[in-house]
């Protein structure tokens, strides 16, 4: 029969096409293997930058293995367990530091750190910033004259004006969000959500279906980062979207890197966290992770980023008590929601 | 005799197997993870838990209300107009939803229906100021609709091919108006096929995901498949998972057994003739409603494609194009998804094979547990979320071998799998029609084996097999859930890039990239008829 000739074919097809991916080794001879989420690795994204400058100073091959974001980043640590083959992972945020330190897969990174500046400060002997943002929320100014200029408008506004959010239980702007209202209405949150509520178009599962709505003019209003104009205004030239800055402050996420127990063995795995904080890393992320470089950078920042809101107060819970409190808040947030 | 042909169950079983092993060892080994890591219990069933339950369970019975209720009479115009003009194209352009990655399809839906789509510009170009709001169950329903309607009509119509011409040729000499056609002749081969129909739009509503919550509105509109992707990424809670798989399971086998009672399933007719040559001339009212409900059927479907289309051709095509890494991906796109069509064809024929073999042999009326796990437990594999399938089988390869050179393995397994319930449709009724047209024949001729293969059941199946791989590849094209996954980048998909171009503000790309997608799977469904068709020309040619 042919098909099973064809079968046959086409399975050897496939297995010799995927027969020629290396297979990471831990710690071959002069090999560093970084985990980290799919957008740091795309052709755009700071990756490919990032691997060219490293392999220049340490005379080794990067090896990046990504997956989808840092949630799954963390799941994928836990599922190895101790024999992970990750040296570095780099990707997870201050909400996921508390949980991923609680497994005690990740070593301390032995490093000086006091080239890292992030607002309001951030030391840990185990996990090193690499950059940040704040949580915004994004208004189309062609469609919306008088955009919300707090939190308390956008919760008491005209619930006419739409807002697209993204979902806490799956994503982390969604999270962010929750986080954000968490720390300026307090034991109020779950009152302000089911007034907010009226005002939410829909709640998506992530971060791309909200921008997509809201590009695509379904709402005015969009819960994204203050760093998504420089986007439009550098790579696209557009400057109708903007950020709106809230007068209660904004929500800070830092990304953080560390190596594990095992990539602790790695000298190179050391080097690299140290390389982070260099200008020759820092460079690749404002306009290609389109955050807030940890440190410096060689030349001055586009000046798109001049124009970007400047969060009035940094908002921002310890890891340990986002972990603690995540499940009951998340709950508080599906019952005022759902009412 | 019995000999030779006893190898069929073996086959069936084989294929089941290899089903449940892909699923079960997946929810064994997150079940013996969950064990050993002392997550406290399984899942409370709580009140939360009880309303997404039973959303899950409205949204999708409603959604498959609405695509049968609607497919029916598209079919019927369909087929009662052969000879409609653009009718090959419909079909072809009915396989496209499928391959659709979903958040495509809500941007595509939000485009004609949604506060700034067309139906809204239409309403303020008419001075009314009415801003069209589907987010909530209305967007849910339309959405799925949208993707299960030409599904459904393709299907519904595939049964009406089955009716033998005799029929219809005694229809028209009996003179029987429109509904004593439909009630005499249609219906009862709906029917029969209604309940497997209706199972398959149900079960791939059930594991709706991004549908219902983009369209949701708000988190009332949430599915158990959330809260499993919820507890096996956010909350890394596997036992929570594993409880809710098996409750996803439980339940759409509840519903599934329930319908499968209102199927009575019959003999097919002996007659030969399977084309479609319709002898009655519909009168001019009839044409006329036809038409109508065709067109608007075509409309339906084809204007959130046309939102698509648009939008994608906004993109810079011909930069996109000369992107070696969009070629890379198209070439994987292929390679996977054909290897994953031929799988699933390979397991489904299998299935078919056997049952039908099981049902020839059987004295007793209702079918035995083998013959039922062949065709409804074939299908339970679409409720098991990929990304449980892809943990589980992660946690058993990882001390073994590197899970990431199991990626391309699994990404093909897990389509061929989640395929096997269509092309099992799809393949059955030609199936079983010809074996119970030919079972006597050949016992009586002695036509056994190779031969008969060669001479008897090839002749009948190879539209069929045309049909149900460019379907089964179409599917797997546009599936993202299993390479996301696993998360290597060197398997990087048409999909996979088109959704990793959106997440990174790059949304002209990523609609430029449904548009090639879109493109791709159109000349997918071209070559699936163009060769069934070139096949039957040199049969033709060979016979006469």
């Amino acid at each position: 029969m042919r098909p099973f000739e064809t079968i046959v074919k086409t399975a050897a097809i496939v297995t010799a096409l995927f027969a020629v991916i290396p297979l990471g080794t831990a710690h071959a001879e002069g090999k560093l293997t970084v985990y980290t989420y799919e957008s740091f690795t795309a052709e755009w994204g700071p990756g490919p930058k990032v691997k060219q400058a490293f392999e220049k100073q340490c005379a080794c091959t990067v090896e990046f293995v990504a997956v989808a974001d840092g949630v799954a980043l963390l799941n994928r640590v836990k599922l190895e367990g101790e024999s992970t083959k990750a040296d570095v992972v780099l990707g997870l945020d201050t909400n996921l530091t508390y949980e991923a330190r609680q497994t005690g897969l990740f070593a301390p990174h032995g490093i000086d750190t006091t080239a890292v500046s992030i607002p309001g400060g951030y030391k840990d002997d185990t996990f090193v910033p690499y950059d940040y943002g704040y949580f915004a929320v994004i208004y189309d100014s062609e469609k919306l004259k008088t955009p919300p200029e707090s939190l308390k408008e956008l919760v008491e506004g005209d619930p006419k004006q739409k807002i697209v959010i993204e979902d806490p239980r799956t994503s982390t702007p969604g999270l962010g969000l929750l986080l954000w209202v968490k720390s300026v209405y307090g034991d109020k949150a779950g009152e302000a959500w089911a007034k907010l509520k009226d005002r939410v178009l829909t709640v998506t599962p992530g971060w791309s279906e909200a921008y997509g709505l809201f590009t695509k003019g379904e709402a005015p209003l969009v819960l994204s980062y203050t760093t998504s104009p420089a986007y439009h205004l550098i790579a696209e030239r557009v400057d109708r979207y903007k950020a709106i800055s809230f007068s209660e402050g904004h929500y800070l996420q830092v990304e953080v890197a560390a190596q594990t127990v095992n990539g602790a063995k790695n000298p190179l795995s050391a080097q690299f966290l140290a390389f982070m904080t260099s200008p020759a890393f820092q460079d690749a992320i404002p306009e290609n992770n389109w955050m807030y470089p940890a440190a410096k950078t060689t030349d001055a920042l586009n000046p798109a980023f001049e124009t970007l809101v400047q969060p009035v107060k940094t908002l921002i819970f310890p890891s340990e008590e986002v972990a603690k409190n995540r499940k009951a808040w998340i709950d508080e947030w599906l019952a005022a929601m759902s009412l | 005799m019995i000999a030779i042909r006893s190898f069929r169950p073996w086959v069936g079983a084989c294929a089941l197997a290899f089903l449940a092993a892909l699923a079960g060892g997946a929810l064994l080994s997150l079940a013996s993870e969950a064990l050993r890591g002392g997550t406290e219990g399984f899942a409370a069933f709580d009140s939360y838990l009880w309303r997404v339950a039973r959303f899950t369970l409205v949204q999708a019975l409603l959604s498959m209300l609405l695509a049968v209720a609607f497919a029916i009479p598209l079919a019927r115009a369909l087929h009662e107009h052969p000879a409609f003009p653009g009718r090959a194209l419909i079909l072809r352009l009915f396989a496209l939803p499928l391959a659709l990655p979903a958040l495509v399809a809500v941007l595509g839906i939000t485009s004609i229906y949604g506060r700034n789509g067309l139906l809204a510009f239409a309403f303020s170009s008419l001075g009314m100021d009415t801003i069209p709001n589907i987010y909530g169950l209305p967007g849910i329903l339309l959405a799925h609709v949208f993707f299960n309607l030409p599904l459904a009509t393709r299907l519904v119509l595939a049964s009406l091919d089955s009716i033998p011409s005799d029929y219809w040729k005694l229809a028209a000499q009996l003179g029987m108006g429109g509904w004593a056609r439909f009630s005499l002749i249609e219906w009862p081969v709906i029917r029969r096929n209604l309940s497997g129909i209706a199972g398959l739009i149900f079960m791939l509503c059930i594991t709706s995901f991004t549908i219902v919550l983009t369209l949701g509105g708000g988190p009332r509109a949430t599915t158990l498949e959330v809260a499993i992707y919820q507890s096996l990424h956010f909350d890394f809670d596997i036992a929570r998972a594993v409880s809710l798989t098996l409750l996803q399971l439980g339940l759409t086998i509840a519903v599934l057994l329930l319908l499968g009672l209102t199927g009575k399933p019959a003999d097919e007719g002996f007659s030969l003739q399977t084309t479609t040559r319709r002898f009655e001339r519909p009168g001019r009212a009839a044409q006329c409603v036809n038409t109508a409900i065709i067109l608007l059927g075509l409309l339906f479907v084809g204007l959130p494609m046309g939102g698509t289309v648009v939008s994608g051709l906004g993109a810079d095509l011909a930069r996109l194009m000369s992107e070696s890494i969009v070629w890379r991906a198209i070439a994987t796109s292929i390679v996977l998804g054909a290897a994953a069509a031929l799988l699933s064809l390979a397991l489904s024929l299998s299935l078919v094979i056997a049952r039908e073999y099981q049902q020839s042999r059987r004295r007793t009326v209702s079918p035995g547990l083998f013959e039922r796990s062949l065709d409804l437990g074939a299908s339970l594999i679409m409720v098991v979320p990929p990304i449980v399938i892809g943990a589980g089988w992660f946690i058993l390869s990882r001390h073994a071998i590197n899970p990431f050179s199991l990626a391309p393995v699994m990404v093909i397994g897990v389509n061929a799998a989640m395929a096997v319930p269509f092309a099992f449709r799809i393949l059955r009724p030609a199936w079983d029609t010809a074996a119970s047209r030919h079972n006597r024949l050949c016992l009586q001729l002695g036509i056994t084996g190779w031969d008969r293969l060669r001479l008897i059941d090839w002749p009948a199946l190879r539209l069929p097999m045309g049909v149900a791989f460019a379907f089964a590849m179409a599917l797997s094209l546009g599936d993202l859930g299993t390479i996301a996954l696993f998360g290597n980048d060197s398997i990087q998909t048409l999909p996979f890039l088109l959704l990793q171009r959106m997440g990174s503000y790059r949304t002209q790309d990523a609609a430029g990239l449904a548009l090639i997608l879109g493109v791709l799977c159109l000349l997918l469904m071209f070559a699936a008829d163009r060769g069934a068709a070139s096949l039957a020309r040199q049969d033709n040619a060979r016979d006469g």
